[in-house]
This record gives structure tokens, C-alpha cells and sequence, in this order.
């Protein structure tokens, strides 16, 4: 886990007047799923799109795999694999027509057929792009980014629009790619995304990181209180307090009362509250 | 470099395809042309000059460079898709280098362009017998040149539409207007002189020279300065289009 594949030192973009990333530094380690995480506007994109070779950064500087994304860019793009947020297809391509193209664009690529039957497309391989779903066109633009296995892979906002459901699919197929040795770059504004997917997250608000650590640590760091809700005599009694010593603690008081208890949970705090502390807004504000 | 050209040839058919499950644009660039040829044929009786109104421009060379005109628009209106949907930026990141994403569409579009006008000269000697009395090979040629320098103007046009909704009325107010004033329906000698010197820059003005010049039985030879500027005008589109052009 310690070796750096990414390193964003001090990167910095305007589009005009406006700032997309003010001061962004990271680094993201082999093997990682690793999450940039903020809300819309907060330079998420442009900073992914920067290492990905797609942008020019104003100042500052990228490494990936050891390479520059602008100077390597030819040689990166056999070694990562991408996908965009809100990205299309040709209207008509046939899902088969689209990983042969992607297969044949790489110096290696994967079996295409294999690939689609892991994400699950083998049998939309003849349909066209403008009839999937959206959890099945984000599959499709999973399997174009992975069919050279690449080592690193880069998913913007790759959730964002699809229901409950084609969600944990997707999530289940992002923990699957770790699982393969493939590191994960990801941007998501969807902080239980975050939080269930990524080893480590970086929190992003106006063009700078404000905080990095695994989702535990920042919880544990930011807000360590737990809320204990539970019910007896048909009232319901609310404490609060720090650390795991304090939800054993109630406990035995419970039982020492000999208290008839009807409901009892413990809430714990989320990368969300996290969020909040540091920004003084919601994610979705 | 084997690699990349295996690319091309597997994106450009796969456009090909795409293109081809679209019946409106297959319409527009290969049927509608030969509509228009038939039908004004009929209506001007081209195939009786002695009895007919005096035809005033040449019917086959209008045809032909609505096929150019018509190549032009598809390539604004996909180019402008493809950029809303986001298909040109993934496609940059992948190895294909922007020449080549960009370049099977003009071949796509010049092979439409010939298939297209094989079928208006197979239509019209078929409609008209005796009207369509050119050397085949060199009026081919005059029109995909054509079409080619129509088309490096596209990508100018393409980089200027705002939206994929807006593809068509601007590439449609700034590619008939050089049809107007191509010296097709009249010299351009009688267009104001501003007007004539914006005519000598747009590829229309040479298109019609040239495919004049090749129906009228006159060599490539004749029309070497056309030729020269619709290549020079290609040129320079291409180098604006680099500066100007936008992938997203």
C-alpha cells in the first residue's frame, strides 16, 4: 500500500476568472480505492481531468505511474483507463462494436467477451448504446476502461443518476477491480459511496483539499460523539458521548438498572457529518 | 504506428455503421441529391434542351455540390453531437491521436460523398439519357476535392456551434449563402466587389469553377489555380481549426 502511484503537488486551474482548483496536493497509493469527495463545483473533474492528461494545469505539478500526463501522455494512456461523468456513446453502437474498437485501440487488451459476461453485459453484446439502462451503460464505460487493464482507473461520478439498486452493483464491481491489484481513482459527491468503496478519501471545497485520511479516521478525528437512542416505559431516552467506551459503558448501566429496554440503537456519525464540521454545509447545498 | 492505423480503420467502420442505422442521414447525403436532380430535371427538361426553357445553370454540378454541402452539415451536426454526448473526449482519452478521431469522419464523408454522386450519375443517365455526358473519373475527382476543402470549412463551423442544436440552422445560413454566391446561377462578376472578393475565398466559388470546367470537357490543367485554392482553403481551415477547435 505504500507505493505512490499518483502525486498532485500544489496543482492549481482557472477557467477565466474562475478558480475550478485553487491548491490541490495528493497522493494516491497502489492498490488503493481513493475518493475525491465534494460536492458539485468544487473542482473534483478538473482535478481528475488534469492527471488524466486531459487538461493543462496552470501550475503545479503531476505524476503518474512516474510519468508526466502531458509530456507521457502517449505511453499513460496505454497504462490508465478512464471514465467521464455524463459520457455518451455513438447513439448506435452495438455494445460488442464498442469493446472491439476500445480492444483494438491499446498495444494489449483483455477477451472483450469475458469482460462483458463479468460486468454482467453478455447478453446486451448486439443491443445498441441508446437502448441500456444507465447502470448498463456505466458497466459498458467500466468494461472500455478496464479492457487494456490498465493500472490505474479513473471513475468520475460514476454512480450519479442511477437508482438504489444499479448502484451497489456498480459498487460491487469497483471493490471487484481493487480485488484484481487495480488501483481506483474516484470522485463521487455521494459521500455513502465514499464511505463504503474508498480506502482513503480527500475532501475537496473550493479548489482545495481541506482534509485526507480513510473514512474512519476522519469520523473518529471530526466527530467522534455516538448517539445512543433507546426506548423503555414507551419513552425514548437519547445520550450522547465519545468512543466505543461509552456505548459499553450504557450498556452495562442498562443491565446494572435492570431497565426494560424495547428499542435500543447506536448512531454512529458519517463521512456526511464530517463534511458538515469542516464546511459548515451540507454536501448537496 | 500499425497499431494506430488498425484503430483508424476500426473507428471509421464503426462510424460507418453507426451512420448507415440513421435512415434521415443516409437520406439526406445519398437520396436526396438524386431527388433533387430528377425532380428539377423533369420540372427544367433538361433532357430536351432544344425545347426547354434555356436551363440556367448547370443541374448536375448543383447536385453535386449539394452533396459536398450536405457531407459538410452531417460532419457540423456530428462533430457538435459528438461533443455535447462527450464522445470526443473519451475518444481523446484513449491513444488515438486527434488527427485520426477526426480524420475517419472527412474519409467517412468522402466515401459517402462518392457513393452518392455514383448514384446521381447512374440516376441521371438512367432519367436522362445524353444529359450526363462527362468524364466520370476527373468529375469525381473535382468533387471530392471539393468536398474535401467544404469539409475542412465544417470543422471551422463545428468549433463555432455552440450547442448540437444549433448545428444545423448555423451550418445551414453559412454553407447555402456560398452556394448562392458560387457563380453557379450567375457570374460572381456581377456581385458587388466586397462580395466578389469573399467569394474568391470560400471553396464554393472554386468547386463550381472547377466541376465547370471538367464537365465542359476543359483539363485539370485549365483549372489549376481552382484546385490550388480549394487545397489552399483546406489548409487553411485545418490550421484555424487546430487553433479554434473544441473537443467538449
Amino acid at each position: 500500500m505504500s507505493q505512490v502511484v499518483i502525486s498532485v503537488n500544489h496543482l492549481a486551474k482557472r477557467y477565466g476568472k474562475i478558480r475550478a482548483v485553487d491548491d490541490v496536493s495528493l497522493e494516491v497509493h497502489d492498490g488503493e480505492i481513493f475518493g475525491l469527495i465534494g460536492p458539485n463545483g468544487a473542482g473534483k473533474t478538473t482535478t481528475m481531468e488534469c492527471v488524466q492528461g486531459l487538461r493543462r494545469q496552470d501550475s503545479g505539478t503531476i505524476s503518474v505511474l512516474g510519468l508526466d500526463p502531458h509530456k507521457d501522455a502517449a505511453t499513460l494512456r496505454q497504462r490508465i483507463g478512464v471514465q467521464h461523468q455524463e459520457a455518451h456513446l455513438q447513439k448506435r453502437i452495438k455494445v460488442w462494436e464498442a469493446i472491439d474498437l476500445w480492444s483494438s485501440l491499446y498495444e494489449r487488451a483483455v477477451d472483450g467477451e469475458a469482460l462483458l459476461q463479468r460486468l454482467g453485459l453478455d447478453a446486451k453484446r448486439n443491443a445498441w448504446f441508446m437502448t441500456l439502462s444507465g447502470g448498463q451503460k456505466q458497466r459498458l464505460f467500466i468494461a472500455l476502461a478496464l479492457i487494456h487493464e490498465p493500472e490505474v482507473v479513473f471513475l468520475d461520478e460514476l454512480t450519479t443518476g442511477l437508482d438504489p439498486q444499479a448502484r451497489r452493483a456498480i459498487w460491487e464491481l469497483v471493490a471487484d477491480i481493487r480485488k484484481r491489484g487495480t488501483t481506483v481513482f474516484l470522485t463521487t459527491h455521494l459521500m455513502e459511496e465514499a464511505e463504503r468503496l474508498c480506502d482513503r478519501v480527500a475532501i475537496i471545497e473550493h479548489g482545495r483539499v481541506i482534509e485526507v485520511g480513510t473514512p474512519a479516521a476522519l469520523v473518529e478525528k471530526h466527530c467522534p460523539e455516538r448517539r445512543i437512542v433507546y426506548t423503555s416505559d414507551g419513552e425514548t431516552h437519547t445520550l450522547t458521548g465519545e468512543g466505543d467506551d461509552f456505548v459499553t459503558g450504557v450498556i452495562a448501566q442498562i443491565a446494572r438498572d435492570g431497565t426494560r429496554v424495547r428499542g435500543f440503537r447506536t448512531e454512529f456519525p458519517t463521512l456526511e457529518d464530517v463534511f458538515l464540521k469542516l464546511t459548515g454545509h451540507g454536501i448537496r447545498d | 504506428m500499425r497499431h494506430g492505423l488498425n484503430g483508424f480503420w476500426k473507428l471509421t467502420w464503426v462510424e460507418t455503421k453507426v451512420f448507415v442505422r440513421e435512415p434521415m442521414g443516409l437520406i439526406g447525403t445519398l437520396f436526396v441529391p438524386v431527388l433533387l436532380y430528377i425532380v428539377l430535371g423533369r420540372t427544367l427538361r433538361i433532357d430536351v434542351p432544344s425545347q426547354a426553357v434555356q436551363v440556367p445553370f448547370n443541374l448536375a454540378i448543383l447536385s453535386a455540390l449539394f452533396i459536398g454541402i450536405s457531407a459538410a452539415m452531417s460532419l457540423v451536426a456530428i462533430i457538435s453531437i459528438y461533443r455535447e454526448g462527450g464522445i470526443l473526449k473519451r475518444l481523446r482519452a484513449t491513444p488515438l491521436s486527434p488527427v485520426t478521431i477526426l480524420g475517419s469522419h472527412v474519409v467517412l464523408k468522402l466515401a459517402f460523398t462518392a457513393v452518392g454522386l455514383g448514384l446521381l450519375v447512374l440516376a441521371g443517365r438512367q432519367s436522362f439519357p445524353g444529359a450526363m455526358q462527362v468524364n466520370v473519373a476527373s468529375f469525381t475527382a473535382a468533387v471530392l476535392l471539393s468536398t474535401f476543402s467544404i469539409l475542412s470549412m465544417g470543422f471551422i463551423i463545428a468549433s463555432i456551434v455552440p450547442t448540437a442544436r444549433f448545428a444545423q440552422p448555423i451550418s445551414a445560413a453559412t454553407l447555402y449563402p456560398m452556394v448562392g454566391m458560387s457563380g453557379l446561377f450567375f457570374p460572381i462578376d456581377r456581385l458587388p466587389p466586397f462580395l466578389q472578393i469573399v467569394a474568391q475565398g470560400l471553396p464554393t466559388t472554386h468547386a463550381v469553377a472547377l466541376m465547370q470546367g471538367v464537365w465542359d470537357g476543359a483539363g485539370w490543367g485549365a483549372h489549376l489555380g481552382d484546385a490550388g485554392a480549394l487545397v489552399l482553403i483546406a489548409a487553411i481551415s485545418v490550421a484555424i481549426s487546430t487553433k479554434i477547435f473544441r473537443w467538449e
